[in-house]
């Protein structure tokens, strides 16, 4: 009940504050309130990012080879940073500011971050414990109202490793897969803080995660109850966007109208920020005939699906994926681990790619993301023995603009271009070689990891005082 | 003698090719933990090795390869596997890895079920691995069973070594098959070696007993020291404990599977000159009880002359044997990372290769391209440990192999995804 008592607050004061912006709306037959306008019923941003860039100073990469993260390549080329930002990319002619910090690159590659598009750091943390279990609310099929950042424990150890192995820089956390729709996902810096809040990617639009196939089947029809079989996935699915819909349409009228305000329902909010195309729709889909139902599915009720997300059968309908705007998002090579995951096979990524659908890498995995670089390296060579001719700078278009897009966020990172954020790796070697490991990594111009200088290797609350405490990991 | 012996006829088992081929030219890796040998030939014979390395003479009739500009290693080695027992997670209608509804457990043996027609096995042949340890994880007890070598030939004949080893889960997840804590999990344990030292001595037909006549039998060549016990273990005291069986019983052949926090008490494992198959690359506290794991595990492990092979296991979902190169590659790279400690190249490729034969004492048999071992040899388009390489040719015991898997004719169908004049059903 206090819960309920919290929510009629929050609703009061987010009727207020728009009541005192709105304007001079004309007043409804029904009710004194004016209409708010269009999305501004509620607060759609109530737990809002604090996330800070923290110092840099002004930093010149010189004489390294430069993939920009959009398939662009410059050998000895110069990549400069400064004031939290790529201010300049280019050749060995580029001209280094006075007073910036000359970094020679030579020999070693520089790339944008590192973007994950699928994890579940922080809701499954490491230590794997049941009392840090966080990443799937297993208990109905449908649970739109969760939200992941609610469950990201900040101090996972596991943001370390994907930062210094892997040099990731921006992640989204998803809930898990048990349910036909996981809840909200939320996108990360890869920056240790306090709160969850101090590491929210400034801005980014949630994602609403959804599941196809064998995991919402399972985890129901186990506890005797729909969903039990796929065509039960579909069916409560539908239900629930004409939920959906009908909630849309009573806050579209408020919102314009004026009147009665309507109930809030936290798991029809976000459903509704996905027809209003303000929430972004990561569906996990495995098989390609379940990906054309889907994509008929979000037709009939007037949303877009992103991306779909562990899409091993993606290649076999990479056509179907470019006509509908949709990504798939797939590992290297994984494939046998489920029924679902039968006909997986490792050129998936270069057959999407030559078949100008939108793909990349994602890693679902607290050690795979640690090394993105080396599976996108695996997929390019499968594909090339196949006959598909990708260049390594187009290829990093797999883990930088292509997931920053899929995460609403390629205007601000997932490049080296000038005015993005300073997310960078300086990698000791070419990135595609196994034997090469991230040197340095800086986060929007700050330089939070140096392989160079023990210091800076951040070491989570939870790792403080335990054996191996500050090991090299 | 008895093992010798089973050595034997299990080589009359093994499908022998009497052609004589000679792989010339190629960067040869021995895999023994020497470096590579530019320009090396490989001689094969009756289905092992004849020999191999710099200046090796060209057999009279010989079948000439040219491998110039390509590589040339013995084929990799699992160190943990299910090839051959399960096709995939979740399906478990096609799952014989574990089996926690039999009254049996260190009894149940493998190498009666191995299906070497599965998917997984030609698409991690194709990958380069020929030979696996198949381990049944742990069931009603601790013990999984006796696990079987396998080879990943196309042949029916998949098992190398039946009963090689003795399987059993120590630490937390032993804690959890042995009746729900380590201190249980323990007194179970050495109530069955006891029983296995001593099967007079045990009550079998007690409505009480803890242990089955046919688990003590299976674990008297576990006492005796003509089975080796693979002990899956990780933290550094669990591992303190397991290495104090030796002193009870000090015919025992341990190897330690895991042993993350094996860096802590390298001296003392070197001493007791028990090997390890560890994860390779576990850098996560994913369990309380691996706390202290880091990269430089398996490098610390090694200088200080403990023999440690490098295993796919607890490291992602699959897990996939095909990724055995990656992380050999990747302990490579530690070395460059002030700090960290790795390995070289050619320790690194024994530590697929040669280490895990040598971890249960079959390195005579398989894993390098010494004079008299199997040949299993893959010949690489470049450095087999590096991520854009991969196998142009693969023999088993001398047998070459075919190079396709249901992943590549998919691969085939797909590479054009539009439907033509036909369903792609009628395309093969």
């Amino acid at each position: 009940m206090v819960f309920n008592n919290k929510l009629k607050f929050c609703m009061a004061t987010a009727l207020a504050l728009s009541a005192c912006t709105g304007g001079a709306a004309p007043k409804s037959a029904s009710s004194d309130s004016p209409p708010p306008g269009k999305g501004k019923g509620f607060n759609h941003d109530p737990f809002p990012s604090t996330y800070r860039a923290y110092p840099g100073v002004p930093t010149a990469i010189v004489h390294a080879t430069v993939y920009d993260g959009e398939g662009g390549r410059i050998d000895d080329g110069t990549v400069l940073i400064a004031d939290g930002k790529v201010v300049g990319v280019g050749g060995a002619d580029l001209a280094v500011p006075a007073g910036a910090t000359v970094i020679d690159g030579k020999g070693k590659w520089v790339t944008p971050g590192i973007i994950d598009v699928h994890s579940h750091l922080g809701d499954y943390p490491s230590p794997q414990v049941k009392a840090l279990s966080d990443g799937n609310e297993a208990t109905a099929p449908v649970t739109a109202q969760v939200w992941a950042e609610h469950s990201v424990w900040p101090q996972d150890p596991g943001f370390s490793r994907a930062l210094a192995n892997g040099g990731v820089t921006t992640l989204q956390i998803l809930p898990g897969s048990a349910n036909l729709f996981g809840g909200r996902s939320v996108t990360l810096k890869n920056v240790y803080a306090r709160t969850v809040q101090g590491m929210k990617f400034p801005g980014a639009p949630y994602g609403l995660k959804m599941a196809c196939g064998e995991n919402p089947k399972r985890v129901y029809g186990a506890k005797n109850r729909e969903p039990s079989t796929r065509m039960g996935n579909i069916a409560v699915d539908r239900q629930t966007w004409m939920k959906a819909i009908e909630y849309k349409r009573k806050w579209d009228k408020y919102e314009e109208k004026g009147g009665d305000i309507p109930s809030r329902d936290v798991a029809m909010d976000t459903l509704m920020g996905v027809l209003n195309g303000e929430i972004l729709v990561h569906n996990h889909c495995y098989r390609a005939d379940e990906m054309g139902i889907v994509l008929d599915m979000a037709k009939e009720f007037g949303y877009h699906v992103t991306a779909f997300h562990h899409a091993v059968e993606a290649y076999k309908i990479a056509d179907l994926l470019k006509a509908n705007g949709s990504c798939a998002v797939v590992w290297a090579d994984w494939y046998g681990f489920k029924m679902e995951s039968y006909d997986g096979i490792p050129e998936n990524l270069a057959i999407l790619q030559r078949a100008g659908a939108c793909a990349m890498i994602h890693s679902d995995d607290q050690n795979g993301i640690q090394r993105l670089n080396q599976e996108v390296a695996k997929a390019l060579a499968s594909g090339r023995r196949a006959g598909i001719d990708i260049s390594d700078e187009q290829a990093w278009t797999w883990l930088a603009i292509n997931p920053a897009r899929a995460l609403g966020v390629a205007d601000r990172t997932g490049s080296l271009k000038p005015g993005k954020m300073g997310d960078v790796v300086l990698w000791n070697g070419n990135p595609f070689s196994v034997y090469t490991r991230p040197e340095k990594v800086w986060v929007d111009g700050a330089m939070l990891y140096d392989a160079n200088n023990p210091r800076l290797r951040p070491v989570s609350d939870f790792e403080l005082g335990q054996p191996g405490e500050g090991d090299v990991k | 003698m008895k093992r010798l012996l089973l050595t034997a006829a299990s080589l009359i088992a093994a499908p022998l090719s009497a052609e004589t081929i000679a792989i010339t030219g190629g960067t040869v890796a021995i895999g023994d933990g020497s470096q590579p040998i530019g320009g090396g030939t490989v001689v094969i014979a009756n289905g092992r090795i004849v020999s191999a390395g710099a200046g090796v003479a060209v057999p009279a009739g010989a079948r000439v390869i040219d491998a110039t500009g390509k590589w040339v290693s013995p084929g990799i080695v699992a160190g943990v596997s299910t090839l051959g027992l399960m096709e995939g997670y979740g399906m478990d209608e096609v799952n014989d890895t574990t089996a926690s509804k039999s009254p049996f457990s260190a009894a149940i043996d493998v190498s009666t079920a191995i299906n070497p027609t599965g998917q997984r096995v030609a698409t991690e042949r194709s990958s380069g691995i020929t030979r696996a340890f198949v381990i049944p994880a742990a069931g009603n007890t601790m013990f999984g069973g006796q696990g079987a070598v396998i080879d990943l030939g196309a042949d029916v004949d998949p098992v190398t070594k039946a009963r090689a080893f003795q399987y059993v889960e120590l630490g937390e997840d032993g804690a959890s098959a042995g009746g729900g804590s380590r201190p249980a999990a323990y007194v179970l344990l050495k109530t069955a070696l006891a029983a296995a030292a001593n099967p007079a001595s045990a009550d079998f037909a007690h409505k009480d007993a803890l242990i089955t006549r046919q688990d003590a039998e299976a674990l008297g060549p576990v006492v005796r020291g003509a089975m080796p016990l693979l002990v899956h273990v990780e933290r550094a005291a669990d591992i303190r404990a397991v290495l104090a069986l030796k002193a009870q019983y000090p015919a025992i052949r341990l190897v330690l599977v895991g042993a993350t926090e094996g860096w802590m008490i390298a001296d003392q494992i070197a001493a007791a000159r028990v090997p390890v198959i560890a994860a390779g690359l576990l850098d996560l506290p994913e369990k309380f009880e691996t706390m202290a794991a880091t990269q430089s595990n398996v490098g610390r492990l090694t200088r200080a002359g403990v023999t440690v092979a490098v295993s796919n296991a607890d490291i992602s979902e699959g897990p996939y044997e095909s990724y055995l190169t990656q992380y050999a590659g990747n302990l490579v790279a530690l070395t460059k990372l002030p700090g960290a400690q790795g390995l070289d190249w050619g320790q690194a490729l024994a530590s697929i290769t040669s280490k895990p034969a040598a971890a249960i004492g079959m390195d005579r048999e398989i894993g390098s391209l010494r004079s008299g071992r199997r040949a299993d040899v893959v010949i690489w388009d470049g450095d087999p440990l590096e991520l854009a390489s991969a196998p142009t040719a693969i023999f088993i015991d001398g047998i070459a192999q075919p190079m396709t898997s249901r992943q590549t004719r998919l691969r085939d169908r797909y590479l054009d995804p539009v439907e033509k004049n036909l369903p792609k059903a009628y395309e093969r």
